[in-house]
């Protein structure tokens, strides 16, 4: 005999099963954040912070590492700041419609879905072999760049499709040319979309491990010039865990870089929302 | 200098900017060939790529350099992580744009954000701690194994599955929604048979490019699966270890010594880079023609 369930206890089953799978998808999220704060909060200290590593970095801070990691994501920052803005004005106000600016999206696109080990790869031949730049913060640092610049060139060019066409044109009828409309009037209204744009590159640059290893080196000195190899962050964390070197440093390195890249995240989160309640007003 | 000339170097520099990207892009493509091609070339693009034997330092006899359990073993991960993240990610993204107030509405978002956020190291890091001895004590074995990579792999891909799945069902019109709700069908007979299936390609496209980011991703992947470069045997045993592309890539950049070894990384970042563009461009591909058409 055929059971024939009523439609609307399918439907109520239908929403309970949709809440269930949202709300088990929050919780996990909520469990491996919680998991790794638990864990590693008591290792974090003063002296954690800001001391060397011995041994390896079984005993010691991570100071080092958080040094490096700084270094080479200022790097990567500085340089692809003003060529990603650059190439977003360039694509959102100058291009015309033709096959190179095709071409030059396409571009874009490629680069953002190359494998970050395949540019690590690249790094490593291009700026650490065949430049000569050896393992340091330089050859790092410009790997990361490639990695995010395509990620600076869109949320920038976002930002700037967000300003009101009235705005440049009000502009422009004034009788300002366009370098003048973008640089007084474009740029100064798409500037918290493209802060928090970069605020977020920096959090993606923050736990790249792949792209830094075999061009950054992972030297546990103090760095003295933009030519000395460093360990970052992340990497310290993937040589402790799958060394076995320390747990309980290998949790406290975590602590600190999820933290890290928490707080950039809430930070890009507060400039929206700051920008978007003045939007309102 | 006038201004007419200022702007027009302004121009220029902006160009240039824009220009960039694609000679990174070309740059990456001629130092992947210069230096992976030689060892294509040397044993053959059929041999590396079916090859079943990886023993680049052979103590006896020559040395070997088959990925072919590598990409086996990057393509087994990927589809392992996408049948457990798509169920989840799709009801995820039905829950977030059909059913979810307010609330719930900026607590999933908040939660995506955060999600994407975890550098695949932590994910990896989780993985190795909590995932691993897990599967050792629950199934048995080392631990170390497909399923573990297809877990991590899954939770990375779901923020962007949920997203651009979300994206694909808020864009379907809601005269079609209501339209079906007028003829007296129930919400989820709506979201089955109305919504889903409009929605469809939008999915098709999220699911491909989930793919091509697990076949790219490295550190999670590298942390929990063993990383042997064997295929599993039997070839369904999730519970075997195995190693991707990209693990051979890190791991062996270590103490590979320049020459054919080294080079045969390379190739293998040839193989990878073309197996995700492939991928990606399939999905753009997707997205531009269904953003086309409902214009």
């Amino acid at each position: 005999m055929k059971t024939i369930i009523p439609r609307n206890t399918i439907d109520k089953m239908a929403t309970v099963m949709l809440w269930a799978s949202a709300a088990s998808a929050m919780l996990l999220l909520s469990y491996i954040i919680g998991y790794i704060l638990l864990n590693g909060m008591w290792v974090v200290n003063l002296s954690f912070l800001l001391e060397s590593p011995r041994l390896s970095g079984a005993e010691g801070g991570i100071f080092p590492a958080i040094v490096g990691t700084l270094a080479l994501v200022a790097v990567a920052i500085i340089t692809a700041v003003p060529v990603g803005i650059g190439a977003a004005i360039y694509l959102t106000s100058y291009a015309p419609d033709n096959a190179l600016t095709r071409t030059i999206n396409f571009g874009v696109e490629c680069l953002a879905g190359i494998p970050s080990v395949v540019i690590g790869l690249f790094g490593y031949a291009f700026l650490v072999i065949y430049l000569g730049f050896g393992f340091s913060i330089l050859a790092g640092g410009l790997s990361l760049m490639f990695m995010i610049l395509p990620w600076t060139v869109r949320t920038s060019e976002e930002a700037i499709k967000t300003v009101p066409m009235e705005l440049s044109e009000g502009s422009l009828a004034l009788g300002a040319t366009k370098w003048q409309t973008i640089r007084r009037v474009v740029i100064p209204s798409a500037i918290p979309g493209i802060t928090t744009g970069v605020i977020l590159g920096i959090g993606k640059a923050i736990g790249e491990t792949a792209v830094i290893m075999y061009t950054a080196g992972s030297s546990l000195l103090l760095p003295h010039s933009i030519f000395d190899p460093v360990r970052t962050l992340p990497y310290h964390l993937y040589i402790l865990a799958s060394e076995g070197i320390s747990g309980k440093m290998a949790y406290g390195t975590a602590v600190v870089l999820l933290g890290m890249v928490l707080a950039i995240n809430l930070l890009a989160v507060a400039i929206q929302r700051r920008y978007e309640s003045k939007e309102v007003k | 200098m006038n201004q007419r000339t200022s702007e027009r170097i302004i121009e220029v520099s902006l160009f240039l900017a824009a220009l960039l990207a694609i000679v990174i892009v070309l740059l990456i493509l001629l130092f992947l060939i210069k230096e992976g091609a030689p060892v294509l070339i040397k044993f053959g693009l059929r041999d590396f790529v079916l090859g079943m034997n990886w023993n680049p330092i052979a103590i006896v006899g020559e040395p070997s350099y088959g990925i072919f359990p590598m990409v086996v073993g990057s393509i087994y991960i990927a589809i392992g992580a996408l049948i457990l993240s798509i169920p989840f990610g799709v009801a995820s993204a039905v829950f977030l744009i059909e059913i979810a107030p307010g609330w719930a509405q900026s607590v999933i978002r908040r939660g995506i954000e955060l999600l994407v956020g975890i550098p695949s190291v932590v994910l990896g890091f989780v993985g190795l701690v909590l995932l691993v001895p897990l599967i050792r004590h629950t199934f048995g074995g080392c631990g170390f194994s497909i399923l573990a990579g297809s877990i991590i792999l899954a939770i990375m891909a779901l923020p962007h599955i949920i997203t651009i799945s979300a994206d694909a069902i808020a864009n379907v019109p809601t005269s079609t929604r209501e339209a079906s709700l007028a003829l007296g069908a129930t919400r989820w007979q709506t979201i089955r048979h109305v919504i889903l299936p409009s929605a469809r390609s939008g999915i098709v496209a999220a699911v491909i490019l989930g793919m091509g980011n697990s076949i790219g991703e490295t550190m999670a992947v590298l942390m929990v699966t063993g990383n042997t470069p064997i295929l599993p045997e039997p070839i369904y045993n999730v519970l075997d270890p195995v190693r991707t592309m990209t693990s051979n890539i890190v791991i062996e950049m270590n103490y590979a010594a320049p020459g054919d070894h080294q080079q045969a990384l390379f190739a293998t970042g040839i193989v990878l880079f073309l197996m995700v563009a492939i991928l990606n461009a399939i999905s753009h591909t997707i997205i531009r023609s269904k953003r086309v058409s409902t214009r």
